[in-house]
């Protein structure tokens, strides 16, 4: 299975990165880089959603729960549990 | 003590030359707003004085002083005088909040271009229908964007140079690409300002209405006056005051307040050009010494969501006045401000057309959480009867905002629009398109828009824009776009489809169609929820109902459903 990380780092570069946005990796600041606005935001968890089959409340979905690869894996594995 | 004073006492003395007379205009003189934010703050002895604290990713930060911003204002207004731009011709900024935003604003004006700003995030048909309602000359742009100019450029003959400020040289320009350091320029001491007068166009902001396409408010160089006073006696910028308006210059709040107010004073101002998280937001204040903060609803109530427990691992104490702007402020809101940071949020109302703040709360006055409290001195502000468009007298029954057009900041036009421009005054009144009620004691109380428009997070989004972009989705038959109630942004965008033979309704299917929106349009665009319907409510002649479905959304009565092709 490929890793959770790799897919979501794979989606966040494909959908929201341009051309000039090289170097992502799990630690950069997706949100609060302004590499993902608030809006652009629902679309990722979304992504997420659908892809894992769960449904993470809005209260969870947070831009501090969502700036990072790394912190998005976290909040998956809580609700794949 | 702050700078209005008695609200009362103004209202009684008020005329708009107290303005002219503290920024030392006459009737008929020349006012090029370029110069008033650079030149004269120099020339009245504050030439070293900090204009711009710039903040990007990582903390790295950019520091300009008003003799700086003078001279490098002036370094851009004679690079664009050189590659031809005439006067009135339009050139547009297509830029993250970098400083060359806010200093390349002045130098377009000081050559006599219109500054048309349009918001970053914006996709290539967004871009594209804005440039070609404005036939622009020039567009200035970062790499990190030019990728979206250049998916449009063969459909814009009008548009002859693409300029990008931060151009590295890795890959070939292309054709009307060129390169242009504001820092490494070589700096022009002197530059003839154009000599715009009163009514010269000085800024055309775009903004979306329920049908059409986007609509560019004309603003001219006389605005300052407004700008400058409603600065002075709202956001009450004071000669020691560290500012942060958070608004963006792609919408009129981040150029009116977030240049041409808080410059025209000779105010320091703070920047930070990275995005939304509560954690960087506090600590961007405790860092800068912010005195005074100029937000939105959306990123209060962002906050307010974040909780009070960070808010404790911060030095605030610099704050001394917050105000807000974008859409009505929530009593909770303006209530929870007071209690976490010792001052209340004042709401303000005004719009792209206005170019100035209307109804406000002023320092001193007794807030009354949830309203947007009194006209400002000078604007004669009323409700009226959405049918007769009479006064109504009676406090507290709703009706249409009426303002009397005679303000400085007031819109000219729609450019190449004069209809619609046209429709929007009647019987003497200018109809911003919002209701609101006033009560006993003179408070406005907004109750919601008059149209379809989809306020969010402060931004307009036309539902016909995103109805027509999501037409040009291979899946999508039929398409409608209502607001959906949010707690955050106060309202979101929400889209009914029906699908084309073919193609299933599935999860997957709506998060593209979610995606091509937000690239071809914008983010703040993007459904952010979509359903999917066998056949959208029409009228019997094929028109489809939207208020049907917005009332769904919004669990409000659907009302007369005579004209209803059939109740599915």
């Amino acid at each position: 299975m490929e890793d959770m990380k790799d897919i979501i780092l794979e989606y966040v570069i494909e959908e929201y990165a341009d051309e000039e946005d090289d170097d992502i990796t799990y630690d950069t600041p997706l949100i609060s880089g302004g590499l993902v606005d608030s809006f652009s935001m629902v679309s990722l968890k979304r992504f997420i959603e659908n892809k894992y089959k769960i449904s993470i409340p809005n209260d969870k979905a947070t831009p501090d729960a969502f700036d990072t690869v790394n912190k998005i894996e976290m909040l998956i594995k809580e609700f794949l549990k | 003590m702050s700078n209005i004073g008695s609200y009362e006492e103004r209202n009684k003395n008020f005329d708009w030359s107290i303005a002219e007379k503290e920024l030392n205009y006459k009737n008929g003189d020349v006012i090029n707003i370029g110069w008033y934010c650079s030149d004269r703050i120099c020339e009245m002895g504050k030439a070293n004085k900090l204009a711009l604290v710039w903040e990007g990713l990582g903390g790295i930060e950019k520091k300009y002083t008003f003799n700086d911003i003078r001279l490098k204002s002036n370094t851009i207004a004679a690079f664009l005088k050189n590659l031809g731009i005439k006067n009135e011709e339009r050139v547009c900024l297509f830029m993250d909040k970098m400083p060359e935003l806010y200093i390349g604003f002045l130098g377009i004006l000081k050559m006599g271009a219109i500054a048309q700003p349009l918001f970053s995030a914006f996709g290539d048909e967004s871009l594209h229908v804005r440039l070609d309602n404005a036939q622009t000359t020039a567009i200035i742009t970062q790499r990190k964007h030019v990728s979206k100019v250049r998916k449009i450029v063969d459909r814009m003959p009008y548009l002859k140079h693409i300029v990008i400020v931060d151009y590295d040289g890795k890959k070939p320009l292309r054709e009307r690409e060129i390169s242009f350091s504001m820092d490494e320029a070589k700096q022009v001491e002197n530059f003839d300002i154009f000599p715009t007068k009163a009514e010269s166009p000085s800024v055309l902001h775009y903004t979306s209405g329920t049908t059409g396409q986007p609509k560019g408010v004309k603003h001219v160089h006389y605005s300052l006056i407004s700008q400058y006073l409603t600065t002075k006696w709202v956001l009450d910028l004071q000669e020691d005051d560290i500012y942060w308006c958070t608004a963006d210059p792609g919408w009129v709040t981040g150029t009116s307040y977030g240049i041409i107010g808080p410059w025209s004073l000779g105010i320091t101002q703070c920047v930070l050009d990275t995005g939304f998280s509560a954690e960087s937001w506090y600590k961007f204040i405790e860092k800068r010494k912010i005195t005074m903060w100029y937000s939105a609803p959306t990123a209060i109530r962002s906050l307010m969501k974040a909780g009070n427990e960070i808010i404790k691992q911060h030095d605030l104490s610099s704050l001394r006045h917050l105000a807000s702007v974008g859409e009505p402020l929530n009593a909770e809101a303006v209530i929870w401000s007071e209690k976490v940071f010792g001052k209340a949020f004042l709401d303000t109302y005004w719009q792209t057309e206005t170019g100035s703040i209307m109804l406000t709360n002023f320092p001193g006055m007794k807030i009354k959480p949830g309203s947007m409290a009194k006209p400002f001195p000078g604007i004669t502000a009323t409700i009226l009867d959405p049918d007769t468009y009479k006064e109504i007298m009676e406090p507290n029954k709703p009706g249409l905002i009426g303002f009397r057009p005679d303000w400085p900041a007031m819109m000219r036009t729609y450019w190449r629009n004069e209809e619609t421009y046209n429709k929007k005054f009647v019987n003497g009144w200018y109809i911003p398109g919002d209701r609101s009620t006033i009560d006993a004691d003179g408070y406005f109380w907004f109750v919601g828009r008059d149209d379809d428009v989809i306020n969010t997070g402060g931004h307009l989004v036309s539902p016909f824009e995103v109805e027509s972009a999501l037409l040009e989705h291979e899946s999508v038959a039929e398409s409608a776009v209502v607001a959906k109630p949010d707690e955050v942004n106060m309202e979101v965008v929400k889209a009914f489809v029906t699908l084309k033979p073919g193609y299933e309704a599935s999860d997957d299917l709506e998060l593209q169609i979610m995606n091509f929106i937000r690239k071809k349009l914008s983010p703040l665009a993007m459904p952010q929820e979509i359903e999917y319907m066998k056949t959208l409510p029409k009228t019997r002649s094929g028109k489809i109902m939207r208020r049907v479905l917005h009332a769904k959304e919004w669990g409000e009565e659907i009302g007369d459903t005579s004209t209803l092709e059939d109740d599915e």
